[in-house]
């Protein structure tokens, strides 16, 4: 009797602690949920905010407003085109510099380096990752921005430039095609969507290197020595071994660092030059979304305040079709490697 | 406790007027807030500072963009805005608002080209449209060589420097331009923004003279002290009258007092083009915007006794900094327009 008492007693208390045990997992759970929601909801409120605050953008303009490249302020009449072709333009170039630098970066500190050199580049890498971008900006106009006038562009507008300064169009410029109205500028200085997008590429090389370092470093030791015993080069080692069992990170990494690009604001704005002209030379000064809020949102009301919301908007766009390409991308390899 | 607290804050209410009798304040300073146009920022906190010292009460000034401040004082938020672009008279009725300038500033075009230093360029206002508009494109068209005789003009190209963010140095500016040339007003147009035709922008007076700085054969305009601080050289201006005139002190001053204020409702008079034989052409001002009737009127009070005493007071500190403090004139039709419409 006492026993069975005993066990009744001992199987009611189990009972009880599982059922506060399910009421604090209910709890967790909610409260995990909240915080996943928090999220979401912020980006919904951001997103309806400032497709709110676009409204009459949208609705004066219509579609016209993606395909069209007028910025007059005093008729109030916009158009979105320069400032996304802006943005998307610098984003690409900083990809194209960065991406190859980076996986340099990561490749040398995971394989090549000595070991007592890696914790200082590598803490190099995470100081450059730190620095506010106004001072990037700082130094794009008062240092690069002149180099790149004095050294860089002017090769650039000679050798492959519809352009040149003495008249004589280069072999590159007259057989390749689009290539001369690339790099063909009227224009004797620094900012450009070129200048730009060096900038940028300075600015995500952090990002895009220190994940890949990171991934680079999870690859098993016993993948890459097996590699090696069977005679590969480093190089095949990466290529064939490392880079195929990290691909989803480094595809992953890269797009932080993209997403870093198309919505960076001060340095952007202090080289890109600011012109509300459409261009095809990436020599020429042209305008991002996010550098032309910036420029104009203190003075701007009425239309062209709705026009400045819409443009945030618009960036929220570009990010999802962006991060889109890459899930499609991701799912295209996956695909691949099933196969 | 509650005696306690309440002793604390005798010590405490003590503490403050012992300080206040310490530093020599009265102990009843009102703190009057403002904001908008940053072109009138340096002045202002300069005349703040100095009659915060004499009676006490300070200026809060937020330099935030003339939009921005004229959206503030609209809001009630602010005891009064400051604006480079004077509000529109029907803005002025709806919100029972009044305004009035407080001081006078220059915008001067600066040039970037190897050999020619300042004032030694003239330029008469169709000229300088016709180069923003990208129609002159070369520094030795015969349109600016007609006018320098006897100056080595380089066959270089002309490189524009424009305002990127929106500006009340660019509206002066624009507005000029509208005023000289057909072409520019009816192409153009004016505002604190505009669709550039040609050039590049840069972001604030620093930005434009960084711009111009680097750019051989650019031309920008910036506020006079902006030149005269970061050694650009500037063009002299052929003025309304036909006159060839140097960007001045003077120059401003006679700008100021021979612009049109008479016939003018609150003060709604843009004076660049101004007549006077000695007038700079782009001079601006800036007007305060208040409530007629005040929504705090304590504040309000205070803020009318700052600025009775920076125009009165106010002149060497304006040319401390390379503004121009209002011809007497023009201070007395301000003293009038207070006594009539602003009830305090």
């Amino acid at each position: 009797m006492q026993a069975n008492v005993g066990a009744v007693a001992s199987t009611l208390a189990q009972e009880a602690r599982a059922h506060r045990d399910a009421r604090h997992d209910r709890l967790f759970s909610w409260v995990l949920k909240g915080c996943a929601l928090l999220v979401l909801a912020c980006l919904l409120g951001a997103a309806g905010a400032t497709l709110w605050g676009g409204r009459h953008a949208f609705g004066t303009f219509g579609w016209h407003f993606l395909v069209s490249d007028t910025w007059d302020p005093s008729s109030d009449t916009y158009g979105a085109l320069v400032p996304v072709y802006g943005t998307i333009a610098t984003s690409l170039i900083a990809l194209l510099i960065a991406v190859p630098v980076s996986f340099g970066i990561a490749l040398y500190l995971s394989e090549v380096a000595p070991p007592w050199l890696r914790t200082p580049v590598a803490s190099a890498i995470e100081l450059l990752a730190g620095i506010p971008s106004i001072i990037y900006g700082m130094w794009g106009l008062f240092i690069f921005a002149p180099f790149f006038a004095d050294h860089i562009k002017p090769w650039l507008t000679n050798y492959l430039g519809n352009k040149p300064d003495d008249g004589k169009l280069s072999w590159v410029a007259q057989h390749v095609p689009f290539v001369g109205k690339l790099f063909g500028s009227d224009y004797p200085f620094g900012a450009s969507v070129l200048t730009a997008g060096m900038v940028l590429a300075v600015m995500i090389i952090p990002f895009i290197s220190s994940v890949m370092r990171e991934v680079f470093q999870t690859v098993p030791s016993r993948l890459k020595e097996s590699a090696y015993a069977l005679g590969s080069s480093t190089w095949e080692v990466v290529w064939d071994i490392v880079l195929p069992y990290t691909r989803s990170a480094v595809i992953g990494g890269i797009f932080l660092g993209l997403g870093r690009a198309l919505g960076e604001t001060m340095a952007v704005t202090f080289v890109l030059g600011n012109a509300m002209t459409l261009s095809a030379s990436i020599l020429d000064p042209g305008a991002s979304i996010a550098s032309t809020i910036a420029n104009q949102f203190s003075e701007a009301a009425g239309l062209q305040k709705s026009t400045l919301m819409a443009l945030a908007f618009l960036l929220f766009v570009v990010t999802f079709i962006v991060l889109l390409i890459a899930r499609w991308m991701l799912r295209q390899l996956a695909h691949k490697e099933g196969r | 406790m509650l005696t306690s607290t309440k002793y604390l804050s005798r010590i405490g209410t003590t503490a403050v007027f012992a300080a206040a009798s310490l530093f020599g304040m009265s102990a009843h300073a009102t703190d009057i807030t403002g904001a908008g146009s940053s072109f009138v920022y340096p002045v202002l906190s300069k005349w703040s500072a100095n009659y915060a010292e004499k009676t006490g009460n300070k200026l809060n000034y937020q330099s935030v963009g003339s939009g921005a401040g004229v959206a503030q004082i609209k809001e009630g938020t602010i005891d009064f805005g400051a604006t480079d672009a004077p509000v529109k008279a029907e803005d002025l009725a709806q919100y029972g608002l009044g305004q009035f300038p407080v001081v006078v500033g220059g915008i001067v075009p600066v040039v970037n080209i190897p050999g020619i230093t300042a004032g030694q360029i003239k330029l008469d206002g169709a000229t300088l449209a016709d180069i923003f508009l990208g129609k002159i494109t070369m520094w030795n068209d015969p349109k600016i060589a007609a006018m320098n005789a006897g100056v080595n003009l380089p066959a270089k190209k002309i490189t524009v420097v424009h305002r990127s963010d929106g500006s009340g140095t660019s509206f002066n500016f624009t507005n000029y331009l509208s005023k000289v040339s057909p072409d520019w007003a009816s192409k153009v147009k004016f505002g604190t923004a505009v669709e550039w035709p040609t050039g590049v922008g840069g972001k604030g007076n620093e930005g434009v003279s960084q711009y111009v700085k680097q750019i051989n054969g650019s031309i920008g305009y910036v506020e006079y002290a902006y030149a005269v601080k970061n050694k650009i050289s500037w063009v002299n201006l052929k003025n309304a009258a036909g006159q060839v005139v140097a960007p001045s002190a003077e120059a401003f001053a006679a700008a100021a007092a021979t612009a049109d204020w008479g016939s003018a409702k609150d003060f709604n008079v843009i004076m660049t083009n101004a007549s006077g034989a000695q007038a700079w052409p782009i001079t601006a001002t800036t007007w305060v915007v208040m409530y007629k009737k005040p929504k705090n009127a304590e504040h309000t009070k205070v803020a009318f006794e700052f600025f009775k005493w920076a125009l009165e007071n106010g002149q060497k500190d304006a040319a401390s900094l390379d503004y121009v403090a209002l011809p007497d004139s023009l201070v007395k039709k301000i003293a009038a327009y207070w006594s009539t419409e602003y009830k305090h």
